[in-house]
């Protein structure tokens, strides 16, 4: 299955790595994108990339829960110090960008990055 | 082996939302609980930990872990939930735009819950307060 660097996605996104690793050997392979996080739990994949414009310190435990690792903020949103730190403790690597929600999706899709369903 | 663990929760609180699920995969993860089996629970722990900061007053969380299972039962003082099968229905949510807006209300907590666990109950009485057991087998 094809699958994507953190880097890439950050270059495609002009998105900045917050916290966490962004080598060539951190790899995605499918992508979500939910601003309610109930919907992402209920989700199975793993090397999943959430795309959320939900920049709060649930989004971090959600991922956490569901031992997600990327979390890709939309809409210029930011994490505050006390989610890269909750990140940081469970090995989540941060991105933010301006993109909205749609383009940044849209332009994941296309580079390859699969959906979920 | 028969660990116990309590939580207290506070209804409206997101501040605080998690720690009991961020602590009970502290403990599985030391006990070599399979990342799998540690995942079901504590998707499903936190799920039952924001519908009482989501939909209730306050509430206590009771972890039991021995040797083959992992039993928790959290029980809320709050509403109480009417018809329990409705409120299990995917995407049934009465959750304020409070609560929507901190990322919840997909109205598919209670399926998740009931996805993850081994067995669930629960019981609720109305303007009085909802219990929830958890179990499932590690
Ligand atoms: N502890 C509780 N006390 C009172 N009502 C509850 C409680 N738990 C659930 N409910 C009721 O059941 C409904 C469905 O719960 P469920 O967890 O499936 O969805 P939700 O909490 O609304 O949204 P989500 O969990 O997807 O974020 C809730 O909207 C609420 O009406
Ligand atoms: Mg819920």
């Amino acid at each position: 299955m094809a699958s994507i660097s953190i880097g890439t996605i950050a270059e495609l996104t002009s998105a900045k790595v917050v916290c966490g690793n962004k080598g060539k050997s951190c790899l995605v392979e499918k992508a979500f994108s939910s601003d309610l996080m109930s919907d992402v739990l209920r989700l199975e994949s793993e090397n999943l990339l959430l795309i959320t414009g939900l920049a709060n310190l649930q989004a971090v435990r959600t991922a956490e829960m569901a031992d997600i690792s990327y979390i890709l903020f939309v809409r210029g949103k930011q994490a505050t110090p006390e989610m890269v730190a909750l990140a940081k403790e469970n090995g989540i690597t941060i991105l933010e960008t301006g993109y909205s929600l749609y383009k940044t999706s849209g332009i994941l899709y296309s580079a390859g990055l699969k959906p979920v369903f | 082996m028969n660990l116990e663990y309590t939580f207290k929760v506070e209804g409206g609180n997101f501040s605080k939302a998690g720690v009991a699920s961020s602590d009970v995969k502290k403990v599985l993860k030391k006990l070599n609980v399979g990342p799998k089996t540690i995942r079901r629970i504590v998707v499903s722990l936190y799920e039952a930990e924001i519908n009482i900061i989501a939909h209730a007053y306050r509430g206590e969380i009771l972890v039991k872990i021995s040797e083959n299972k992992v039993e928790t039962t959290l029980k809320d003082s709050g509403p109480g939930i009417e018809d329990i099968n409705k409120a299990m229905e995917e995407g049934y949510s009465t959750a304020s735009p409070e609560v929507r807006e901190m990322g919840f209300g997909a109205g598919m907590g209670l399926s998740n819950m009931n996805k993850n666990t081994d067995k669930l109950e629960i019981t609720s009485e109305v303007g009085v307060g909802t219990t929830v057991k958890l179990m499932n087998w590690i």
